[in-house]
């Protein structure tokens, strides 16, 4: 039989392509008879459309104009509401909201008739805050409420602690900007470009073109990074050159250049969480009152579902018996926020982990002691009232992280390095220590019946030449996706993994597996393909009619079918049993299972320049299964890197609407400088709800690192660190808030 | 008809664009002649004259080293080099560093199997800095590593794993380790190896 490929270092399929300069980006595609589109966009952020001035100096019979006037269809782009037009037709709801197109046979002359066309706006009020927004009465895209146990317990606490929590916008900074190509040919549109959910575009881009969904096929290029940038955008993309391709009579390919990229996608949504909780004297907790703003921006995109994966982790890996959460997303003039890796979850885990750590102070425990008491064990429940029965390790997560950290000897150290600190010489005096811990789960997969709903597809097609081709959308991004949903389907079909082909997906091939986001690739399609692999063997051996134990007689069979007839075999998701959500009351299994983490960051601040150097970073996961270690510690190191720079750098500023930093000089994303080393340690407890017991890992290792690192501020300089990114700007004004005896925190609005 | 609420933009003519000059580069070790404008980049003139699209484009301001290419065996970002300043040059990108038929470099092979590369936009950039690096000091310390890869970025890895590839390429090359190709240490599904495609195309 085969040796197993799940849980071994298959390497990285299409790396050889990528190291030699050979992956086909979707700028590197050919540029014969292909026109060059460019987007003329508003510079405020409400207004109303009053004319689109063409430049008669400009040769407009040289290019083509599009507007809304010239859309075909509907001018929406439907996603969870139908709000957001492909252009502009008469009002402004966002700065650089597209409202013309142009397309040019060379990337210059579109530059120039871009910069030729003036788009007159009469500005109308903005709304360029959450809190006035929604005291302003604007609309709420979404509002949920979770409910545990007795509303009124609070009143029988010990004691309460409040606190208010910020969190800034995070650019994904992927470091391909976003890109698409559209040619219209007999058998309709063709699309080729960076995006990670190729049948968000076909199901979308119908209406406004009207066109059948038969007719749109999507082919994903090599992608330069996504971390959910990639998810929703790129439909808006798409529409803009399939319309500039229709008036072209040309291919037409836009890719945006990096400031463009950083002003007009989508971006973490920013906002606030204010905790209220209620401890017994010995370090209980009694009840928690959590309320959760986040800023969605001018239009809904995902913002409901990312505000639903935020609520339901804003009580955390704890036993909290009484609970309330209140989450609103409510829009504003903002371009939209969207998706990014993480999905709300790091925000409201930002948090409570900041917010338990002050807790704890209030009792006299140690933030590590206040954890132990609270944390869930197996017959407690989640605020869902969702009971996970042994899939549990938030105790585990935390001993090993304490263990592999050495957490109580270097906290006890760090204390003398600071108690001597004024001992010191020179800049030496200025330098503080410290170490923080954040303890945290996330759940795998889409949120609450999402699964159910997608009922994704994926299979095999064996070929002529006795290989077996992976049938998916799901998209690679960076995270490995064809390296390993070809080992689930060797180790489903038992035969060594070099007899599989998997490759970048394209609509007209593949079927529609969902989107590849939620951390969902890895455990729902690559659990399909294990099962589908399985499936497979059976139906080619019941049409031989003899067992095909060996690789070279299963691979001979399936040439001689495949030679005959296509030869495939699809299979369709089915919940696990016992699964059950209650979407109207959020009551229950919201989702199937959770990977569970405690991350430790060791940390250096200077007291006299505000910055911070994180030291070293242990990462500790409760992971089920590790499908391929080198892959698997690539996402944790990565999101522990963009986790830091959430936490510390990346500080998107805004300016009458528009980010006034765009560009990477002004956006600090790390560098190899700002990066620790990073420890990953894995503990894997398979879970029975995936057929390969693995759960989804890629979205997880963004919730840690930005309590961990404000707790670890909080040891180092005895601030409470309750907005970030804590720059040093912010360390600093803190600092000085301390000493003056006013309230030591480091909050200030932009 | 209301006032407009801006004037017309200045309007740059297309017709009017400096004239072209020839400019003669040496790329992978053949001479090449093009005609470029004073203000054309390398990495314009890599990618849209010569088809050289392995050299990527991430910032266009020399922030994120994704377009570094090696200028007579220096590395340079291409994005700030104007190309008529090339006159001359010997210009390597990351074509040239292991061609069609031939081995992987070392630095390649050390990314693939140590997990340097995720998305793979930033790693040719990584493999032209490191290249040199290696040339240039066959033993480098962490902090000279530290050094020469500051000024590429990636948003992927997180940096821990592109230094343990460098770590790796260093001790093949210098003969410490027995190089071993990522298709011989675990059996690798087919795919870019053979060069082979979907049935229905994969449209490239």
């Amino acid at each position: 039989m085969a040796e197993r490929a799940i849980g071994t270092d298959v390497p990285r399929i299409e790396g050889i392509e990528k190291l030699t300069g050979e992956a086909v980006y979707v700028d590197d595609l050919p540029t014969e008879g292909v026109w060059f589109g460019a987007t003329v966009r508003s510079d405020v952020p409400r207004g109303r459309i009053a004319s689109i001035d063409r430049n008669p100096a400009f040769p407009w019979d040289e290019v083509v104009v599009v507007t809304a006037a010239d859309i075909p269809g509907r001018n929406v782009i439907p996603l969870l509401k139908e709000d957001q037009p492909a252009l502009a037709a008469r009002e402004i709801h966002h700065a650089e909201e597209p409202v013309a197109l142009v397309a040019a046979p060379s990337r210059e002359l579109a530059a120039r008739a871009a910069a030729a066309l003036t788009v007159q706006v009469e500005p109308l009020p903005a709304t360029l805050d959450a809190e006035a927004a929604l005291a302003a009465g604007a609309e709420v895209f979404k509002r949920i409420e979770i409910r545990k146990g007795d509303p009124d317990a609070a009143d029988r606490a010990d004691l309460i602690v409040e606190g208010t929590y910020r969190f800034g916008s995070q650019e994904h900074v992927y470091i391909e900007p976003q890109g698409m190509q559209a040619e219209w040919t007999e058998a309709g549109l063709v699309l080729r470009g960076s995006l990670q959910c190729p049948y968000y575009i076909v199901g979308s881009l119908g209406a406004l073109l009207d066109e059948p969904e038969d007719r749109i096929r999507v082919i994903q290029m090599a992608t330069g990074g996504g971390f959910g940038g990639k998810e929703e955008y790129p439909t808006l993309l798409a529409a803009h050159a399939a319309l500039l391709s229709r008036a072209a009579g040309h291919p037409v390919r836009i890719v945006y250049d990096r400031a463009e990229d950083m002003r007009a996608t989508t971006k973490r949504h920013p906002g606030r969480v204010t905790h209220r909780t209620g401890l017994t004297r010995d370090g209980r907790i009694v009840s928690m009152d959590v309320d959760v703003l986040l800023d969605a921006g001018a239009y809904c995109t995902l913002s409901p579902v990312v505000l639903s994966r935020g609520a339901l982790h804003a009580t955390g890996p704890y036993d909290v018996p009484n609970a309330r959460v209140l989450a609103r997303a409510v829009a504003t003039n903002f371009p939209p926020h969207g998706a990014f890796r993480g999905f709300g979850a790091p925000q409201t885990i930002f948090a409570l982990e900041t917010h338990l750590e002050e807790c704890a102070e209030r009792v006299g425990l140690s933030g590590v002691e206040f954890r132990r008491r609270n944390l869930l064990r197996p017959g407690g429940t989640l605020a869902t009232g969702q009971d996970l029965g042994q899939d549990i390790a938030a105790e585990a997560v935390l001993d090993r992280a304490l263990k592999e950290s050495g957490f109580e000897e270097r906290r006890a150290a760090f204390d003398a390095f600071n108690a001597q600190a004024a001992r010191r010489e020179g800049a030496f005096r200025f330098q503080r220590r410290g170490i923080g811990l954040a303890l945290f789960h996330h759940g795998a997969g889409f949120t609450g019946s999402g699964e159910v709903t997608l009922a994704s597809r994926a299979g095999l097609a064996g070929l002529p030449d006795g290989t077996v081709l992976v049938l998916s959308a799901q998209t690679e991004i960076g995270q490995g996706t064809r390296t390993v949903l070809a080992q689930a389907a060797a180790d489903g079909l038992g035969l060594p993994v070099d007899r599989i082909r998997s490759v970048d997906p394209d609509t007209a091939v593949a079927p529609n597996s969902g989107p590849t986001v939620a951390s969902r690739t890895s455990m729902v399609i690559g659990g399909l393909l294990l099962r589908a692999g399985q499936e497979f063997r059976a139906k080619v051996e019941a049409a031989a009619g003899r067992a095909l134990p060996t690789s070279d007689e299963f691979c001979a069979e399936i040439a001689r079918q495949a030679g005959e007839g296509p030869l495939e075999h699809i299979v369709q998701y089915q919940a696990p049993p016992g699964i059950h959500w209650d979407e109207e009351h959020y009551r229950g299994d919201a989702y199937a299972t959770y990977a569970w983490a405690c991350y430790v960051a060791a940390l250096e601040v200077d007291t006299l320049t505000g910055e911070t150097q994180v030291l070293d970073f242990t990462a500790v996961q409760e992971v089920g299964r590790v499908l391929n270690p080198v892959l698997a510690s690539g996402q944790i190191e990565g999101g522990v890197t963009q986790g830091i720079g959430w936490a510390l750098l990346e500080n998107v500023q805004w300016e009458k609407g528009r980010m006034r930093n765009a560009t990477m000089t002004d956006y600090i994303v790390p560098t190899f400088p700002d990066t620790p080393p990073i420890r990953v340690h894995f503990l894997e407890h398979p879970h029975d709800r995936a057929p390969h017991g693995a759960k989804g890992i890629g979205e997880l290792p963004m919730d840690g690192p930005a309590p961990a690192i404000a707790n670890a501020l909080r040891h180092a300089l005895g601030i409470h660190v309750r907005e970030i990114p804590a720059t040093a700007e912010r360390v600093l004004s803190a600092l000085e808030a301390g000493r003056a005896g006013s309230a030591p925190t480091p909050e200030s609005r932009p | 008809m209301s006032q407009p609420l801006k004037g017309p933009q200045p309007l740059p003519d297309a017709r009017s664009a400096p004239p072209r000059q020839m400019v003669r580069l040496i790329v992978n070790g053949t001479e090449r002649e093009v005609a470029v404008r004073p203000y054309d980049v390398l990495l314009d003139t890599l990618r849209n004259d010569l088809g050289l699209t392995g050299t990527t484009r991430g910032c266009d301001m020399g922030t994120c080293g994704c377009c570094t290419v090696h200028m007579d065996g220096v590395p340079q970002l291409s994005c700030l080099t104007l190309t008529l300043l090339a006159e001359g040059a010997e210009i390597r990108t990351i074509e040239d560093v292991a061609p069609l038929g031939t081995d992987l470099h070392p630095v390649q092979r050390a990314f693939a199997t140590q997990g340097g590369s995720q998305c793979g936009f930033c790693t040719p950039g990584f493999v032209m800095t490191v290249t040199e690096l290696l040339d240039r000091n066959p033993s480098p310390s962490d902090d000279e590593i530290r050094r020469a890869i500051s000024g590429n970025m990636c948003r992927c890895t997180g940096y821990n794993k592109i230094v343990d590839s460098v770590r790796t390429a260093a001790a093949e090359l210098r003969g410490e380790v027995t190089p071993k190709a990522p298709e011989e240490s675990v059996p690798t599904p087919v795919g870019p190896y053979d060069k082979v495609r979907s049935p229905g195309g994969n449209g490239r």
